[in-house]
Formats: structure tokens, C-alpha cells, sequence
């Protein structure tokens, strides 16, 4: 035994006789992940968290999260004698005096922007291939539940800086507050502690981006990962890949290493852009004054498409017995994001309503394969993009040259538009892959060479596929549409005749499928 | 149906392909130095941080492609550091994908659900415990408790009440009296109609009377803007019309939508648009909404000029402005 084997069994020891932790490292230790591009999405947004504490840290080490009016002497000199507030006083201390104090604010802002840009691609790969399935529901609310947090906290962060642009971001927002019916006018003074702006507000936010939503932060990611380690990752089909195993990597080393690099990778592409792509040039916008804007205020990117649903909301509001309903504010500010939101939620639970599916499931599906999810998905995708193009509409009118009237008016027929049609040419594609997959399994690979026959007949020659490939392309199920009979067995109608109607029509659609090859087909095709 | 039962078989796990570094120890030593160079030149971007940080002073800006004018620290203090972190990941994930094992293992799964025999026991457990402490039985205990439990309940929400006060009819008032000064801002000054030419527009606030001090609480509601037009222009009522003075119009420039400040004036359409979410107003009809999200006019200010030439506020707004709440009307 060297030296240095003794000391760590010492150490070892030591820790194990007061914890017992030997028996679940051991186990752990061993423990196997399956290897896809696709399930590094969600590293990129728990490795963004963890850039996000240590920069924003940093930060508060210098922000004020103040109101208190100050006059500027930093070395700005373009703001010099300007009256502002603490917070952005210490926010152009920290861009212009702060020894990387700009690189580490640029670095929070942009792993900020990643981290919401990873949550989401992380949310599609989950949707598409169908992780959200039996036992994975609570994991994918969670995850909901931390897209929405994550929206929230982002934009509390750029708030704090208290420029023209975040102040302009407040001001909206207590908009909305205000447009609570009844008690929203209570709402918006006690948020921000009487008439807005007030100077209230700059330092409650701040103790609610840096502390109470990051550690509600903590405890959901932690749940998250705890249920994925228990739970154990989803592969994709392929040869040797099963419900009932799991293929891939030892945790030690290889997993370890690459997950602990891929970190460090993710750090390093966020510190590069922080280096050299300059955001959120708050000097720029000077502080924050109501009475003032700047032409082509955007929100970040994650919450444009509700700045976009309210920008082409059309002019309603109700007088109804004095009292005013906002519906202009309400319907994109609160009601259709709530609709969304829930229906992101519940859609697991709606799913497996449809399709009767109560088993657990470990292999993911391959889009093509599940056409009415994927149709939907991307119909929903379509309906945010529409949504999020005309939360810039002012840049692309005059960008492109156009009036802003006319994207406005695109967009409010495209919203209504545009979805639909996704939903069914996506629906149409997954099906033709499918068929494509057939046609792929039972006639092999074109080749490209040309053969031609005695009789001067050309043909192509096709190669088979490997039986792996063969096996990756049949290993979905295909299952029936449910038999939802109007009357049971003794012919008395049942009750909840509309509810089982749907139900019957949802889970048709859902079942459409091209046949997949069986052994009966490949047998046939020999014997031609 | 016959796919389940004819289904194309699975042919199990592919055999593993061994790697060049598995059996050749040239390509081994190679990856290993690879791997070494990789982690070097992490040292060395640190090395750059550290020299940016202490030597590079914080005014050189210089021309670079691309980025165009870039201040040096910044640009090379962040290079560094990219490249340190970067180059960590990349050698640590080239160490694994070259020498680490790389032989794909199976493990089984279990099913979530508990054994019957464990959920029959913890059924009984809970059942029996339950029992126990007789929370079935004694009613008395069981409502108190709820009556308790649900009052605490209310305790963080009247804790919150201090957060700040009610709003009163705070919403529904502004600054502007009858009389009350227009004054330029920034700067303070009155304004005579002689300094606004036709076409032009200007920021105004309500003059300071005893007050020293403006607050932005105050400049979110008195924002006013002052547009000036040939008096035959105006397309507005009799009563509206006599709001004016001599082709001068006054109007809230706090958004009727959101609150933002409508601020782009366009002098050949005679429209002010808000940026924030392009709602239009047509100026020589009062305001109206021509297009976008809001449903109201911009609050027009009625104005005329003192004894001195000055222009003053003939009466306070006569509703409230920014955007709507659920009492405005009352």
C-alpha cells in the first residue's frame, strides 16, 4: 500500500464510519447514463445556473440596490452631472471602474439569455420524444415550473440596473398589475410601495432575484436531478436498448469527466461572448426617467413574444357599471399566457387521457413516430414565433423597410393563421418519414449504381440495411385507437357521451400511422 | 394484430469497436499529449487574465475587425478567461472520449411501483398510527386544529399589508391646477407660445410651487406634451377646440395603454406613436386612437395663457391619466 493509499482509505474511513456513505458511492459510482447530444440541453441550463450564482455574487458585491438619487462623477463622462439612482450609479461603476466588473455583468447577462434558450430546447427534446411519459410527469413540471421562475427571475435582473430601457420593462409591468380586475390598482401600491416608481421597489426586487428565486431555484433543480438519478435517464431505441435496461456510461470516469468538462466548455463559450459581444449597454440608455423612452424598446428575448401578444392585442376595454376591464392588457398579459402555461403543464396527464397509456416508459420516441404530438408541438412553436416576431416589430418595419402596420396586421392574422397550418404539414411530414422508414426497412439503401437487366431494363441496385437499422426504424409500438363504444355491453349509453366522443376522436388521430414493416412483409418481398 | 406477434427482431447489443489509443501505444501516447497541451493552454489563458488584469491599462482602445473600436483590458481579460475555462472542458472531455473506458455498459431498471407486500405495510402502518392518535375520533381536537392551522394561514398575508398604502384617488390625480405654469423639460423655463414654431413639439412639466423637488412619482403622471399646429388642422369639438390656444395643443404624455411615454412625434402625419407597443394617435382629432393596442385617447390638457404671456394650465386633466385600472371611472 503506497502512502498515498493509506492516507485517503484513512480519510475515507473516517467519513464512512460517521455517514455510512460507502455503499451508495459504490453504487452510484457505477452508475450508467445513456449518450446523446440531446441530453446535454439540460446540462447547458443547470451549468448556466451555476455561472449565474457565481457572476451575479460577484455583482452584488458592488450593485446598490438603491433609489436614492445620487449626481453622477464617475468616469462616464457623456452622464456626468446627471441625477440618478444608486442601483445605476453602481451599475456604470461596475462596467467602467470595477476591474472586470463590464466582463462579469456581460458574462451574467448572457448566461442569463442561455440559460432560458437551454430550458427551452430542453423542453423540446423532453416534449418531442416523449420523456414527459409515465414515471417522468413530476420531473416535467418541475421543469415548467422552472421555465416560468426563469422568466420572471431574468427579467427582475434586468430590471435592477434602473436604466431607461429596464425602467421602461417596470413601468409595463405594473401595468399589467393594474390591470387585475378589483383589486389590481391595491396590487401595483403595494408591489411598489405606493405611486410608481416610488423607491421601493429597486430594492425588493433585489431581494427577490438574488435570494428568494434562486433559492426556490436551488430546491426545484435539486429535486430535478434527484428524481433523473432515481428515476434513471430515457434512451433512444436502438439495438440491445430496452424498457426494462439502460445502456451507456459508468458515471466514473468517463461520464464524470466529460459532464465535468462539458461544464467548463459551457463556462468558457459564455466567458468568450462576455469577452467580445458587448449586451445590455445600460450607459447608453441613461437612467431612468418616465417621462422619457428610447424608440425600439425590446424586452430580452424570452419574454418577447408576451410583449409581442400585446402589442397587436386589439384596442378592447369594457366600462361595464363604471368599473374598467382592461381586456387589451389582460387577455396577452395574463390570460392566454396562463392558458399556455397550464395546457404545457397538464399536457402529460391530457396525453396519456387520450391514448389509455398507463405503463412507465424508458425509450423515447422518434418524432416522426408520434405525428399528432409533434404536430402539435410544432404548431405551438409556431404560434410563440409569430408572438415573438412581432415583439419586434418596430425593428423589422424599419429594418426591412416596412410599415409598422403591415407586420402588425401580419401578425395578428398569422397568429390565428398560421398554427393550424403548421399543425398539419407537420403532421404530413411525420407521416411521409414514416413511409420513407418502410420503404427503407423492406426495399434497403439506393445504391446508385445502375444495373441493367439482359433485356436492356435498367434498375437500381438496393442494398439491405443492417438488421441494427432495421431494428432502430421498427421498434415503436403502434398502438390502436382506443374502442370507445357510445353504448357499453348492454347497450345503455354511457355517460359522459361528449367527453367519450372527444376522446374517441383524439385517439384516432393520435393512432394514424403508416403500417410499420413486420417480418411477414420482408418474407413476401423475397419470395418477388 | 400481426406486427407484434412478426415483429423485426432486436439483434442485440453491436459488438465494441475497440479505439486506435486502445491497442496502438503510439496513438495512446499521442492522445496523452494532446490531452497535456490542451490543459497548457488553459494555464496559459490564465496566465493572459492575469496579465490583462494588472497590465493592461483601462483606456487603450484599439481597432479590432468585426468588434470595431474595443477597449484592450476588457477584451483581452475576457479572452483569457475563455480560454482557460474552455480549454479545461476541452481536454477533460478529449481524456475521456481517447483513454477513458469507453465500453458501453447495461444496467437494469426497476419499476417505480413498491412491492404489493410494502404498500399493503405502509397502508396498515398509516392506518394503525393514525388510529392511534385517535385524529378520527376526536372531532373536537381535529376542528380546532383546522380553525388554528387556517388562521395562521392568514398571518403573512396581514403582515404584508405595510408593503404599502392604498391608493386612494392618488391615481386619478396629477400635479396640474388651474393656473399652474407649463415649464420645459429639462430646464424649468415657462413658455410663451411665441417660443414653439408650427410643427414643433415640446416636453413640459407642471411649474414647482413650494416644492423644491421633482420626484419621478410626480413625472409619471405630469408628463405633458406640447405639439403645435395651424389652428385650421384641428379636426375637435367646439369644447375641445377651446382646450387649445392659438394651434397649441396639450397632451398627457403618459401612455393610455401601458404608461409608457409616448414619444415619437411624426410632424407630416400629425401621429404620436409609442414605442412600446406602437399604439397611434392622430393629434388633430384629440388624440384618437388610429391604431394598435390602446383603447383610449391621450388625456388632453386644457391650456391658455396667463396675464404675464405665459402658458398655463386652464383646469387640472379631467380624467386619469396612464393606462387603466379597474375604478377609473369613478
Amino acid at each position: 500500500m503506497t502512502a498515498r493509499e493509506r492516507v485517503a482509505g484513512t480519510v475515507a474511513n473516517y467519513v464512512d464510519e460517521r455517514t455510512g456513505a460507502a455503499k451508495w458511492v459504490k453504487k452510484n459510482l457505477t452508475k450508467v447514463f445513456p449518450d446523446h447530444w440531446s441530453f446535454l440541453l439540460g446540462e447547458i441550463a443547470l451549468y448556466s445556473f451555476i455561472i449565474l450564482l457565481l457572476s451575479g455574487t460577484f455583482l452584488t458585491f458592488w450593485f446598490d440596490p438603491s433609489a436614492r438619487e445620487v449626481i453622477y462623477d464617475g468616469s462616464y463622462a457623456p452622464l456626468q452631472g446627471l441625477h440618478m439612482s444608486a442601483a445605476y450609479e453602481s451599475t456604470l461603476h461596475i462596467s467602467f471602474e470595477v476591474r472586470g466588473g463590464l466582463l462579469m455583468r456581460q458574462i451574467h447577462h448572457w448566461s442569463a439569455l442561455i440559460f432560458m434558450a437551454a430550458i427551452v430546447v430542453h423542453l423540446m427534446r423532453v416534449y418531442f420524444t416523449g420523456a414527459f411519459r409515465k414515471p417522468r410527469e413530476f420531473n416535467w413540471i418541475i421543469g415548467i415550473g422552472l421555465l416560468t421562475l426563469g422568466i420572471v427571475e431574468g427579467f427582475l435582473g434586468y430590471s435592477l440596473p434602473d436604466d431607461l430601457l429596464s425602467g421602461t420593462g417596470i413601468r409595463i409591468a405594473e401595468a399589467i398589475i393594474q390591470a387585475i380586475p378589483v383589486v389590481g390598482s391595491y396590487l401595483s401600491y403595494f408591489a411598489f410601495g405606493g405611486a410608481f416608481p416610488g423607491e421601493a421597489f429597486i430594492p425588493r426586487i433585489y431581494t427577490v432575484h438574488v435570494l428568494l428565486l434562486p433559492g426556490i431555484f436551488l430546491a426545484l433543480i435539486t429535486v430535478h436531478l434527484m428524481l433523473v438519478w432515481y428515476q434513471k435517464h430515457t434512451q433512444w431505441p436502438g439495438p440491445g436498448r430496452t424498457e426494462k435496461n439502460v445502456v451507456g456510461y459508468p458515471l466514473m470516469p468517463a461520464y464524470m469527466a466529460k459532464a465535468g468538462g462539458f461544464f467548463f466548455i459551457v463556462f468558457g463559450v459564455t466567458a468568450f461572448l462576455g469577452a467580445v459581444a458587448s449586451i445590455n449597454p445600460v450607459w447608453l440608455y441613461g437612467p431612468y426617467n418616465p417621462g422619457q423612452v428610447s424608440a425600439g424598446s425590446q424586452p430580452d428575448w424570452y419574454m418577447g413574444w408576451l410583449d409581442g401578444l400585446v402589442r397587436m392585442s386589439p384596442p378592447i376595454e369594457t366600462y361595464w357599471f363604471g368599473y374598467t376591464i382592461s381586456w387589451n392588457i389582460l387577455i396577452p398579459g395574463l390570460i392566454v399566457p396562463g392558458i399556455l402555461f397550464t395546457g404545457m403543464a397538464l399536457y402529460p396527464f391530457i396525453e396519456s387521457w387520450i391514448t389509455g397509456d398507463k405503463r412507465e416508459h424508458h425509450l423515447l420516441d422518434r418524432p416522426r413516430n408520434v405525428p399528432n404530438r409533434t404536430a402539435l408541438g410544432v404548431m405551438s412553436l409556431t404560434f410563440m414565433l409569430v408572438a415573438l416576431i412581432n415583439g419586434g416589430n418596430d425593428i423589422i418595419a424599419t429594418t426591412f423597410e416596412l410599415s409598422i402596420n403591415q407586420v402588425m396586421w401580419f401578425s395578428r392574422i398569422a397568429i390565428f393563421v398560421l398554427p393550424p397550418i403548421a399543425f398539419v404539414i407537420t403532421k404530413r411530414i411525420c407521416l411521409s418519414l414514416q413511409r420513407a422508414d418502410r420503404e427503407l426497412v423492406l426495399h434497403g439503401r439506393e445504391t446508385g449504381r445502375l444495373l441493367m437487366l439482359p433485356h436492356g431494363e435498367f434498375v437500381e441496385v438496393h442494398e439491405p440495411i443492417s438488421p441494427e437499422l432495421a431494428w432502430k426504424l421498427t421498434a415503436h409500438e403502434q398502438a390502436p385507437a382506443l374502442a370507445l363504444e357510445d353504448v357499453d355491453a348492454r347497450g345503455v349509453r354511457r355517460a359522459g357521451g361528449l367527453k367519450n366522443k372527444l376522446r374517441k376522436r383524439m385517439s384516432e388521430a393520435n393512432a394514424e400511422s403508416i403500417a410499420k414493416p413486420t417480418v411477414n412483409d420482408l418474407k413476401e418481398i423475397e419470395h418477388h | 394484430m400481426s406486427n407484434e406477434i412478426e415483429a423485426i427482431k432486436d439483434p442485440g447489443l453491436p459488438a465494441h469497436v475497440h479505439r486506435k489509443a486502445d491497442s496502438d501505444p503510439v496513438a495512446e501516447k499521442r492522445a496523452e499529449r494532446q490531452v497535456a497541451i490542451l490543459f497548457l493552454i488553459s494555464a496559459l489563458g490564465t496566465l493572459l487574465f492575469i496579465f490583462a488584469y494588472y497590465f493592461i491599462p483601462e483606456d487603450v482602445f484599439f481597432f479590432f475587425p468585426v468588434l470595431g473600436n474595443t477597449n484592450a483590458h476588457q477584451l483581452f481579460l475576457g479572452l483569457g478567461l475563455a480560454m482557460a475555462l474552455f480549454f479545461i472542458g476541452a481536454a477533460a472531455i478529449h481524456w475521456a472520449k481517447t483513454l477513458m473506458p469507453d465500453e458501453e455498459v447495461i444496467a437494469m431498471r426497476h419499476t417505480m411501483r413498491s412491492d404489493d407486500e410494502d404498500r399493503d405495510a405502509l397502508v396498515s402502518t398509516v392506518k394503525e398510527r393514525a388510529g392511534a392518535a385517535g385524529l378520527g375520533r376526536r372531532s373536537l381536537i381535529k376542528r380546532s386544529m383546522g380553525l388554528s392551522l387556517g388562521l395562521i394561514g392568514l398571518s403573512p398575508i396581514v403582515l404584508l399589508r405595510d408593503l404599502g398604502p392604498l391608493p386612494g384617488d392618488d391615481l386619478s390625480k396629477t400635479s396640474w391646477k388651474a393656473g399652474t405654469r407649463l415649464v420645459t423639460d429639462p430646464g424649468d423655463r415657462p413658455i410663451r407660445p411665441a417660443d414653439l414654431e408650427v410643427g414643433a413639439v415640446a416636453q413640459v412639466l407642471p411649474e414647482l410651487r413650494g416644492k423644491e423637488k421633482r420626484h419621478l412619482d410626480d413625472i409619471a403622471k405630469d408628463a405633458v406634451l406640447l405639439i403645435r399646429l395651424r389652428p385650421e388642422e384641428f379636426q375637435l369639438s367646439p369644447e375641445r377646440l377651446s382646450w387649445t390656444y392659438d394651434g397649441i395643443i396639450a397632451f398627457s404624455k403618459i401612455c393610455s395603454h401601458m404608461g409608457c411615454a409616448v414619444a415619437l412625434y411624426e410632424q407630416t402625419t400629425k401621429h404620436l406613436l409609442c414605442p412600446c407597443h406602437q399604439s397611434t394617435f392622430d393629434v388633430p382629432r384629440a388624440a384618437k386612437v388610429i391604431f394598435g393596442p390602446s383603447a383610449r385617447a391621450l388625456p388632453q390638457l386644457a391650456i391658455t395663457i396667463d396675464a404675464e404671456g405665459y402658458l398655463i394650465a386652464q383646469r387640472p386633466f379631467t380624467e386619469p391619466v396612464g393606462p387603466s385600472f379597474w375604478g377609473r371611472l369613478s
